[in-house]
């Protein structure tokens, strides 16, 4: 197929169909609908399932039940739809199903606006829903990410019973650029003897559930549930360190954010400023311990974290590097988008004389 | 090298068409390419537009302000997006559509082209697109003459082979228009 120029949306969709996903269900909200339309049209060519529900409530259950079948699930919305699903993820979680969730956020909150944010954050990264839950969470930068990071999705989040969310935004989701599925590694589908389909009486029947009325038992089950996420911090990390061996202030930015962020890099590189780029790929789980080992080095004078939000990431910075050195914060909000020269002359001032 | 451009005008005139033109043509001979449109209601029958960079590095953000480029094919972007060049950057104007000049001295050219007037006069209506792109590349160079032709009329699908001669004659109408 060689190097195509295609969507966000469509790549996402794309690479869902080729890792063997014949499940989706949608529901429209602008900006990710190329998504669906993708879908619809190129499902039934392989036989799959495209089908759009009455609510986002709808088709996150929808969802639950085709992962609780053993069958690769998937669907899309943007941030005012992702919040209707959360019921449905907290108990996907809570089933230990796998399924990949696809947010293109939007501004927020409320109906918010259509354009690219990155707001959604906290809400990915710490409560999609009620309980102790956590979901995986990656953050691609380019198109050619997503087709890699949704193959990633698929494999992590059966190989754990996790749900998986690509964590992504309008502008990647709209912009075209060049992608080669060549490159993308096609997975296999885990063992999932643990589904709930027919088998014609052959072995005794599998119950998926999130309810437990004993407290000892539900106890125990989340107890179980947390030695997987721990595995997961172990060994899922993903992340991208870009000029930041001799560094004296590390940028922290992720998805389309972290893309500025790099042209910031190379312009400040030009005028001899040493600066370079922290790129969380996985924001759940957080690379926390490539953060602290950068903290400590003394060439390390600071932090500056950048997200089209307020800031929501910034703790999570202060924490993995134990505030070893000052941590601040650039952003824009509300479907604005920063210049790389806007976050340059954030960095010239906050190095101050020494630039 | 690294190229921006912003196509404006309004939804039906082949802004978008355009766009995707320019990027594939960049995708097909090894460029870094990106292009994005605007989307949401003022897609739907008001205000088109689209950013493309092209560049022989990797590129940042696909969302400019200052373009190197500008094509527009309405009054309202001529007013919007005129005072946004960069210093140095080219204009091309379809002078049918808008009737303003700029009076900016900083520009490094501006174009001045009657593209829907030459394309309804020639049986081409609808394709001012065509012979404002055939007239920036003239202009820029930023394809070939024929790099940029061949690619545009090889993604014409086979259903409708007869674009294909008309989208020739649009181009070369605005590659030789003086």
């Amino acid at each position: 197929m060689g190097k195509v120029l295609m969507k966000g949306n469509e790549a996402v969709a794309e690479a869902g169909i080729r890792c063997g996903c014949r499940h989706y269900f949608g529901y429209p909200i602008t900006p990710q609908n190329e998504i669906s339309a993708y879908m619809a049209k190129n499902m039934p060519k392989v036989g799959g399932l495209c089908l759009q529900a009455e609510s986002e409530i709808a088709a996150i259950n929808m969802v639950l039940g085709a992962a609780a079948s053993g069958v690769r699930a998937m669907t899309s919305s943007s941030s005012p739809g992702i919040s209707l699903k959360s019921e449905g993820l907290s108990y996907i979680a809570g089933c230990d199903l796998p399924c990949l969730v696809v947010n293109v956020q939007r501004g927020g909150p409320g109906l918010g606006g259509i354009q690219a944010a990155q707001s959604d954050y906290y809400q990915a990264t710490k409560a999609m829903g009620h309980g102790d839950l956590r979901l995986l969470v990656y953050s691609p930068s380019t198109i050619q990410e997503i087709v890699t990071l949704t193959s990633k999705s698929f494999d992590t989040s059966e190989k754990y019973r996790v749900p998986a969310m690509i964590l992504t935004d309008g502008v990647i989701g709209q912009m075209m650029e060049a992608v080669d599925f060549d490159e993308m590694v096609i997975s296999t589908p885990a063992d999932k003897s643990w589904a709930s389909c027919g088998h014609g009486d052959q072995r005794k029947k599998n119950i998926i559930n999130s309810l437990y009325i004993e407290p000892e038992k539900l106890e125990a089950v989340v107890v179980a549930r947390f030695k997987r996420y721990a595995e997961i911090e172990k060994n899922e990390v993903m992340f991208e360190e870009y000029m930041t061996d001799d560094a004296e202030l590390i940028i922290v930015s992720y998805g389309i954010t972290a893309r500025i962020c790099k042209s910031a890099v190379n312009l400040a590189r030009k005028q001899n400023v040493k600066v370079g780029l922290f790129r969380p790929i996985s924001l759940w789980p957080y690379p926390s311990d490539a953060l602290l080992n950068l903290a400590k080095k003394d060439i390390t004078k600071h932090f500056l974290v950048s997200e089209l939000n307020m800031g929501q990431m910034v703790d999570d910075v202060k924490v993995s590097t134990h505030c070893l050195k000052p941590v601040s914060f650039y952003g824009r909000t509300g479907g604005m988008l920063p210049a790389p020269e806007e976050i340059l002359a954030e960095i010239k001032k906050i190095l101050g004389g020494k630039a | 090298m690294t190229k921006s451009i912003l196509i404006a005008g309004t939804g039906g005139q082949g802004i978008q068409f355009a766009g995707k033109q320019l990027a594939g043509t960049g995708l097909a001979f090894d460029k870094y390419v990106s292009y994005i449109p605007s989307y949401g209601p003022e897609a739907r029958g008001g205000t088109s537009n689209c950013r493309v960079i092209i560049s022989d590095e990797e590129i940042g953000s696909p969302v400019f302000n200052k373009p190197d480029i500008l094509m527009v094919f309405n009054l309202e972007s001529f007013e919007k997006y005129e005072p946004m060049l960069r210093a140095g950057g080219i204009l091309f104007s379809d002078s049918s559509l808008v009737n303003k000049i700029s009076w900016r001295d900083d520009l490094n050219g501006t174009y001045y082209i009657p593209a829907s007037g030459l394309a309804s006069d020639n049986g081409l209506t609808g394709m001012a697109n065509v012979i404002m792109l055939a007239k920036m590349l003239a202009v820029t160079k930023i394809f070939g003459r024929d790099e940029f032709l061949d690619h545009m009329l090889e993604s014409i699908p086979k259903s409708r082979a007869a674009m294909i001669d008309l989208n020739r004659r649009a181009f070369n109408i605005g590659y030789s228009y003086k």
